[in-house]
Formats: structure tokens, C-alpha cells, sequence
């Protein structure tokens, strides 16, 4: 029998709020332990939660962002569970009138459902000591810096098809919660978190199979492979004829499996219940509005424009816009008047290799979009040739500079002198008797050697148009 | 010195004021009476006079620069033990939090600080506000000063004690289904639950979060207002804290009451009610009617639930509230346990007290999947059909009146072996905190063995003023207030 893979995602975002969800405390990453805590996300006895205003409205803005319906009135609750990293015993979460419900989002042309979107306080983190885990350790201790951070959680409708798609739709969402600056989606820090709801069935059927929950992914390749392996489990085991079991799975990055971690019948009871010490929020209509209006250009929108008003591939529209960073810079550049293909090429071909090479993010980059106009301004006049430029660009994004004094140092600028060039010419062909005879007898190719011996000869500076016009008066004339 | 014990906060601001005494001669005294005192009553679970000597020396200093007074300047006062005060135990007379020490402070000690009060001490309760006589505190037996061999009341037994004995002139408890107003009418005297959310929560330790309202106790219904007036208003901290500014509560309270609408809650006055309780409370009915009210009875259909719904909803609340004493943080911790499971277990087990461990029982079922929909949520709805009898029976009557406990203190140990007999006394009180409106109760009789009986008065919501309004005019049409419990009228017969 074939199968397919039903696949659905909860992703926690850590929304980038300057103080806790419910207290002062910075939301800072890393920091001493303990640092960042006060007695209400210590949950100490007789201190109360006191919404941040600004969670509710990084949730309206991402809920927007995903096509979702926004609640008029949306409530707190308890989440009731013991564990020695959640100081209250209790997480505060939205249960059944979440902020955010009913969105979409668009991979590949195919809308992604959203179910829903809530907020909720993150928990501490536990140490353990003398053991990777909990079991085994001499003891643990714990670190209370993240507790009330504020998260929101989105889960999508079982609406993933594969591991490849599971993964876009993780990107696509990164890049629009990096758009809205509300998350700065970085899995390693843990701002982006991601469990993955997998079951397959047989091809054609309406229901769902039976499902496990995939956890411990820390990487989108991470997502990609546990679902993938979850599969091939889940099909191996319907194949030989036994049943999958409804559990929650941890994933294991070393030996690419997953592994039990809770079966359903040992899993919580978490006896939500609307949390008393906090009142309804009423989110008033104008106030979504504003936001709305206030909503930054997104992803798809982006990528849009790129291909039908600066003629871009849907590819390179999709390379560049991935990054806001990158593509905001784009935009900057276009604003000074520069060519979008020329620019987008140095942006996706050796800028993005640079980050790569260096593990740089592009902010830490010192390049303007004026040099990246005053470099485009220099190919065009023939001050530069493309293959210099390339060494200029990598220059500025190292070291910054201004684009006319670094040809000027470098002694980069372009050779177009014709008379110059044509004496070079002259002396290549000259030098080369037995490859002007191979032209001759028909071998084209060997123009190409011509041109590089050029600009061998040049260090690259020559300009290759004027080469290939003397190239071609003198080639035709040895005729 | 000793009369000092008996004044009343207006009487303590004219000697200040006089300078025919200071701050620190009113603590003095106070200090004196009530470490006197405690061996024999137990109210409190700890002492802060070292604070309130230097909240003294503050007002002396005010008093020699001829600056302002605030208008508790000099008043001691006892804070019931879940209100947390930094740098002293906040116990909740539970063993888990024995030796728990706050660094931070409860916006109402913020507000009583500002207001020039000297805070004597934390007193004793029921563990975690849970119980009607005290008797569930895990570290002593609070004595009524009226009879020795009787309860206070409870929860907030320690708070009513230290100002029916004189230690205090005023005191703060929490009332969640009567705990203010029990122990006031079992100690005789006056004891204020205000509007859910007039006074911040912050810093108070939660029992039942939609319930708990911290409240004053004084001899006089003007030091229960004038405390009341300090410590209430909006606060940023506790988010089910009302908006609305506090309106004044003293201008007026003198004012008399005729024409007002006073309802008698029938389900409240004949079954259940001991008929020496009936009858202070018909003879204060008459009261109102000689001071021009218009006096009739009123009827509160779905009154009869109150004391299943708020034993499903405050159990509820009160599992997740005290999820958080697990051994992890703060408070008692096994040491023995070698793994988390036991910890928490045995933790808990030994840290909380049998009344605790029912709540907590009851409140985790009432939560529990499947049964959801039938206790909690259920428990909800019953909720608002109370509240919507209160609503309709004001659309008719300005106040309501009932008495505040079905009877009159009882012996030690009565009611402890049957916790549904012990949850019968609060069976008055409990409906107002469903309701979110405000109680008082005040002296207005005595019954067996001359043990005071309490009037209660209900109002609509942020009625607050009317309902002290409605008391100070009984209080000074009756006697009863001027009755003292032995050891207070001992001390000032004594100067």
C-alpha cells in the first residue's frame, strides 16, 4: 500500500518585547543565571501578572501578517503542570479564545492554514548537573532568566504534505516574523522552536492516522530529517502490520532517530481554567487597524514586486527576499538609482558567499548602498571592469570604504585605452602563431585564450569590450 | 499609659496632635499590652516592633516639625500573616512557608506606611486563609479574648483578636467567603470585606484570586473606614484592581439614613440561624426602622447554592495557587527524597496541613478532564445567577441585611472532626465574594455566655461608603460598640 505523510507544526516565536510578558524583567538572552528575575516570574507567594501591552500587539501584527482573524476579546488561562522549571506550577497560556485564529500562509503557491496563534510565558531552563538529563544528575539546578518570556505559539492545520514543505512553511514563517521584527528567529538561541505533528495514511484516505508528536529539533535540516525519519518509522511498522502509538518523540540529531518520550496515557491533564488574576483584553478595532496600516511590506509581497517591477527571476526574487537585512538594503540601493539585476547579482552571488565564508550576519557588514551605486556607477562608465568590481564589493563589505579611492589605491581602475590594448592584442597574437593558425582552421574556441591571456596580462583590468573589438579587427584581419 | 490601648484613631490624632502623647508612647503601650496579652491569646505568629518604632520615630519627627499628619499617623496596626511584609516571615500559618521571607512588600503596607501607621505584627490565621476558626493554623490556637475556651473565628482569627484585645487599634485581613467578617462578628467587632478590586491583592498570598479581598478590622466602624480610605485605590500591580479613584469615604458617614431601602434576606434569617442571632438581628432591623429606614425582606433564590459553588471555584483556584509551594524555590523541602517525584510528594505532604491537602483535592477534581463541565464550569454559571439575584434585589434595596454567622463563637475542637459543619458558618458571608460586593459586619448583640453576635450589611458594588455610612449610623444609635472583650476593658480600667 502507499502511503502520505499528513504533517502539522507548532512553532513557539519569542517575541522580541524589551521586558517580559508579564513582569519588568529584561528578555535579554544569555546573561548570568538569574540575572533577569523578579519576584513575579519567580512566582513567589502574593505577586500578581500585569500584562505587557506590547505582546498583544506583536501577536495582532504577526496574526495579520497571517491572514488570521483577530479576537475582539481573548483571556489568559492556567496551564496546570508540575516541573521545577515553571515557578508558578502553572503556565500562564490561552486556551479556548486565543488572540489569533483561522490564517494562511502561502508556500510554493499553496496556502498553509493556520489554526491558531496565542500567547503564553515561557518557563526557566534546567542545569543538570554530572548528567546530560534529568536522570542521572547529581542535581540540577535552574535558571529562571527565560521564565516569562513572552512566546507566541503558532499551529498550523495538518496541512504539510512532505519534510521539504514542512520546511519552507518554517522558513516562510521565520522570514515573515523577521519582517515584522517581532522575532528575531534564531533556533540556536532558541527564539524559534519548533514541534512537529506527524501520521501518515493510506493514498486516498479521508481520515487521519494515528499521530506522534516530534520534539528536540534544533535546526529547520533537523525538522526536515525527523519527519522524514518519523516517517519511514511509521511506514515500516503499518507495513509489518502493527499500529502506530499516539506518544510524543524526541528527536536524536546523532543517530538521526526518534525515540519515546511520553505515551498519551501518561500525558497531562493540564486542567486549563481562565486565570483569575488577570482580566479579558478587549482589543479594540481601531487599535487593530492601526496596526494593520502600520504592517511593513512582506515576504510575498516583496518577492512580487521584484519579479514584475525590477524584472528578477522568481528564484532571485526569492534568494533576496528571504533576508530582510538584505533585501531592505536592495531596496536602498534601488531607491539611488542603480540597475536591480547588476545589484541583485552582487548581493546574492559574492555577498551571500562572503556571510557564509565569514559566518556574518549582514548588518555586521560596512558596506552603503551608496558604495554599492558608486560601484555600479564605475562598471557602467567603463571605470571597472565586472570581475574588479567583484574585488571592490568584497572590500567594502570587509573593511567599508568609498568606492572611488579604493580603485584609485588598488590601481583597479579599467584599462580601455585603445591603443594600448590593441598593442597587447597585437603582441598576444604575435606570441601565439600555432593557436592564431588553430583559429583560423576553424577552432573558435581559442578566441577565448586571446581574451585571457589579455587580461593575464592586465591583472583583470582590461575592459572586455574594448578587447573584444580589437580582438575581432585583429583576428579578422590575420585572415 | 494603659488607656492608650483603648482610643480610637480620631482619639489618638487629637493627643498627637496636643503632643500629649507621641508616636512612640502609643507603641509603647501597645507593645506592652500586647506582649502582656499574647502568652494567653495567641493572636500573633510574629512581632515587628522594630519597624513600627521607626514608623514612629518618622511621625514624632513630624509632629516636632509641625508638618501634616497622615491620617493613620501613629495608629498601630497588625497585618494578617498572607500579606506580605519584606525582610519578616510570611508564614500563612502553614509549615511550608515557616520560615519564607519576602524581599518585596504588599501594596497595601506600601499604603499603610505612607499613612503613618506603626505596624506591630503578623498575626495567626487559617493555614492559607483556609478555615472559619483558626484552628487550621499549623502553629497555635488563637484564644476569642470574649471567652478563652472559644474560637475567633477564621480565617483572619489573629487580626480580629489583636484588635478586640487592644494590641491593635486596627488590623488588615483577606476575606475570601467571610474571613474578615466572621472573626469580626465572633470577636465583636467591625470587620470590612470592600468591593472586589477596590483594595490591591498584590502582595497578598493568594488563596481564591477571584474571591480574596483584603479588608480592615477597628473597634469603630470611623477606623474601619479611615483604614479602608488609606489602603484603597488603583493599583498598576494587581491588574483586577477597579480603575474608578476611591471615592471618600468618611464625607457623609455621619450623615443619617433615613429613606433608605434596607432588605432582609429571608434565606438567611430562619433555618440554619440560631434564633439568638435572629433576634439581634430582627432587634438591629428595628433599629433601622426607628432611624427612618424603611425595613422589609428580600428574597436571594439561588443564595441556597453559594456554599457549593464557592467550594468548587475558591477549591479550584486554590489548587493552582498553591501549586507553586513545591520545595524548589523557597519554603519547606523533604531532604530526604532522592528523586523529584517523592520531593514534591513528600513536600507536600508534610508541608501542608489536612484542610490544605482537601482543598487542593477538591479544586484539582473539580479542574480534571471530564469533570470540567460539571463542577468548575457549572460552578460558574451558578456564580452569575447569585450575582443576578443581588443585582435585582438592589434594583429595589439600597443595602441588604443578614447576621454574619449562623451563630455565635464556639468551643475549640466543635467543629473540627466535620469540615461541612465548619464550611456551615460562612454560609452568610460566602455570598458577597461571589458576587464581588461589599459586606461589613458589625457588633449589634451578645447570645450565650454574653459572645458578641454579628449584623452584616451588603451593598451594591462600590457602595462601600454607603454600606459604612449605613453601620456608623447604627453604631451610634446602639451601645454595643462600647462593650469592650474583658482583658481590653480590663486595661483601660486599670488606668
Amino acid at each position: 500500500m502507499k502511503y502520505e505523510p499528513v504533517i502539522g507544526l507548532e512553532v513557539h516565536a519569542q517575541l522580541k518585547t524589551k521586558t517580559k510578558i508579564f513582569c519588568g524583567c529584561p528578555t535579554d538572552f544569555g546573561g548570568t543565571p538569574n540575572a533577569h528575575v523578579c519576584p513575579v516570574c519567580l512566582g513567589m507567594p502574593g505577586v500578581l501578572p500585569v500584562l505587557n501591552r506590547k505582546t498583544v500587539e506583536f501577536a495582532i501584527k504577526t496574526g495579520l501578517a497571517l491572514n488570521c482573524e483577530i479576537a475582539t476579546v481573548t483571556k489568559f488561562d492556567r496551564k496546570n503542570y508540575f516541573y521545577p522549571d515553571l515557578p508558578k506550577d502553572y503556565q500562564i497560556s490561552q486556551y479556548d479564545q486565543p488572540i489569533c485564529r483561522s490564517g494562511h500562509l502561502t508556500i510554493k503557491g499553496r496556502p498553509i492554514r493556520i489554526h491558531r496563534a496565542h500567547l503564553e510565558e515561557d518557563a526557566g531552563k534546567l542545569v543538570h548537573a554530572g548528567a546530560a538529563g534529568l536522570h542521572g544528575s547529581d542535581y540540577s539546578l535552574v535558571d529562571f532568566n527565560r521564565s516569562g518570556v513572552p512566546l507566541l505559539e503558532i499551529v498550523s492545520e495538518p496541512d504539510l504534505t512532505s519534510p521539504e514543505e514542512a520546511r519552507l512553511y518554517l522558513t516562510e514563517l521565520r522570514t515573515i516574523l523577521r519582517y515584522l521584527d517581532v522575532c528575531d528567529g534564531n533556533l540556536e538561541e532558541g527564539s524559534f522552536r519548533c514541534d512537529a505533528n506527524v501520521s501518515i495514511r493510506p493514498v486516498g484516505q479521508k481520515e487521519l492516522g494515528t499521530k506522534a508528536e516530534i520534539k528536540n529539533m534544533n535546526s529547520f535540516k533537523a525538522v526536515q530529517r525527523a519527519i522524514q525519519s518519523e516517517i519511514e518509522r511509521q511506514t515500516a511498522l503499518l507495513e509489518k502490520g502493527e499500529r502506530v502509538v499516539q506518544e510524543t518523540r524526541l528527536w536524536n540529531e546523532a543517530t538521526g532517530t526518534t525515540h519515546p518520550m511520553r505515551s498519551k496515557e501518561e500525558a497531562h491533564d493540564y486542567r486549563y481554567f481562565p486565570d483569575p488574576d488577570l482580566v479579558p483584553v478587549v482589543v479594540d478595532k481601531s487599535w487593530v487597524s492601526e496596526i494593520a496600516q502600520a504592517l511593513p511590506e512582506l515576504p510575498s509581497q516583496r518577492r512580487k514586486r521584484y519579479v514584475e517591477q525590477c524584472s528578477l527571476s522568481g528564484d532571485d526574487a526569492a534568494v533576496l527576499a528571504e533576508s530582510k537585512e538584505l533585501s531592505d538594503f536592495f531596496d536602498s540601493v534601488l531607491s539611488l538609482g542603480a540597475p536591480a539585476k547588476a545589484v541583485a547579482n552582487w548581493l546574492m552571488g559574492p555577498t551571500i558567499w562572503y556571510l557564509n565564508e565569514n559566518k556574518l550576519e549582514f548588518s555586521q557588514t560596512s558596506i552603503t548602498p551608496e558604495n554599492v551605486r558608486d560601484l555600479s556607477q564605475a562598471v557602467n562608465s567603463g571605470a571597472l571592469s565586472s570581475s574588479t568590481a567583484k574585488q571592490v564589493l568584497l572590500e567594502l563589505l570587509a573593511n567599508a570604504g568609498d568606492v572611488k579611492t579604493l580603485i584609485e589605491q588598488k590601481g583597479l581602475s579599467q584599462i580601455s585605452d585603445e591603443k594600448g590594448l590593441t598593442d597587447l592584442v597585437t603582441k598576444v597574437l604575435a606570441d601565439n602563431p600555432s593557436q592564431v593558425a588553430e583559429f583560423h582552421s576553424g577552432k573558435t574556441k581559442v578566441r577565448q585564450f586571446f581574451f585571457g591571456e589579455v587580461m593575464k596580462a592586465t591583472k583583470g583590468k582590461a575592459n572586455p569590450q574594448v578587447i573584444n573589438t580589437i580582438l575581432d579587427e585583429q583576428l579578422a584581419k590575420n585572415d | 499609659m494603659n488607656e492608650i490601648v483603648c482610643k480610637s484613631i480620631a482619639e489618638l490624632r487629637g493627643l498627637l496632635l496636643a503632643k500629649q502623647v507621641s508616636a512612640r508612647e502609643i507603641l509603647a503601650a501597645h507593645r506592652q499590652h500586647a506582649s502582656e496579652l499574647e502568652p494567653k491569646l495567641n493572636a500573633f505568629n510574629c512581632f515587628t516592633f522594630e519597624l513600627a518604632e521607626r514608623q514612629a520615630e518618622r511621625v514624632d519627627q513630624m509632629v516636632a516639625a509641625g508638618e501634616s499628619l497622615p491620617p493613620l499617623a501613629g495608629v498601630p496596626v497588625a497585618l494578617k500573616d498572607n500579606i506580605c511584609l519584606e525582610g519578616y516571615p510570611t508564614t500563612c500559618s502553614s509549615k511550608i512557608l515557616e520560615r519564607f521571607v519576602p524581599v518585596y512588600r504588599a501594596t497595601v503596607v506600601d499604603r499603610l506606611h505612607e499613612a503613618g501607621a506603626l505596624i506591630i505584627g503578623k498575626t495567626n490565621m487559617d493555614e492559607f486563609a483556609m478555615g472559619s476558626s483558626t484552628e487550621n493554623s499549623a502553629f497555635k490556637l488563637t484564644c476569642n479574648p470574649w471567652d478563652t475556651s472559644t474560637v475567633p473565628g477564621g480565617s483572619s482569627g489573629g487580626s480580629a483578636v489583636a484588635v478586640a484585645s487592644g494590641c491593635s487599634v486596627v488590623a488588615l485581613g483577606s476575606d475570601t467567603g467571610g474571613s474578615i467578617r466572621q472573626p469580626a462578628s465572633f470577636c465583636g467587632v467591625v470587620g470590612m470585606k470592600p468591593t472586589y478590586g477596590l483594595v490591591s491583592r498584590f502582595g497578598l498570598v493568594a488563596f481564591a484570586s477571584s474571591l480574596d479581598q483584603i479588608g480592615p478590622l477597628g473597634r469603630v466602624v470611623e477606623d474601619v473606614a479611615l483604614t479602608l480610605q488609606a489602603i484603597g485605590g488603583p493599583d498598576r500591580r494587581d491588574s483586577t484592581s477597579l480603575n474608578a479613584a476611591l471615592p471618600n469615604l468618611l464625607t457623609g458617614i455621619d450623615s443619617d439614613i433615613r429613606g433608605m431601602k434596607i432588605g432582609i434576606i429571608s434565606e438567611l434569617s430562619a433555618d440554619g440561624i440560631d434564633s439568638e442571632v435572629q433576634n439581634s438581628v430582627q432587634a438591629a432591623a428595628a433599629t433601622y426602622r426607628q432611624l427612618g429606614a424603611e425595613v422589609s425582606s428580600v428574597s436571594l433564590p439561588n443564595a441556597k447554592h453559594a456554599l457549593p459553588v464557592y467550594y468548587l471555584i475558591a477549591t479550584a483556584e486554590a489548587s493552582a495557587n498553591l501549586a507553586r509551594f513545591d520545595g524548589v524555590r523557597y519554603g519547606y523541602r523533604n531532604l530526604e527524597a532522592q528523586d523529584l517525584l517523592t520531593m514534591y510528594c513528600k513536600t507536600r505532604q508534610e508541608g501542608f496541613g489536612p484542610e490544605v491537602k482537601r482543598r487542593i483535592m477538591l479544586g484539582t477534581y473539580a479542574l480534571s478532564s471530564g469533570y470540567y463541565d460539571a463542577y468548575y464550569k457549572k460552578a460558574q454559571q451558578v456564580r452569575r445567577l447569585i450575582k443576578n439575584d443581588f443585582d435585582q434585589a438592589f434594583q429595589n434595596f439600597d443595602l441588604l441585611l443578614s447576621p454574619t454567622s449562623p451563630s455565635v463563637a464556639f468551643e475549640f475542637g466543635a467543629k473540627t472532626a466535620d469540615p461541612l459543619q465548619m464550611y456551615l458558618s460562612d454560609i452568610a458571608t460566602i455570598p458577597a465574594n461571589l458576587a464581588g460586593i461589599p459586606g461589613i459586619s458589625l457588633p449589634c448583640g451578645f447570645g450565650q455566655g454574653g459572645r458578641p453576635v454579628g449584623l452584616q450589611i451588603l451593598g451594591p458594588l462600590q457602595a462601600d461608603a454607603r454600606l459604612l455610612r449605613a453601620a456608623h449610623a447604627f453604631e451610634q444609635a446602639t451601645e454595643f460598640h462600647k462593650m469592650k472583650s474583658p482583658v481590653l476593658s480590663a486595661a483601660c480600667a486599670r488606668s
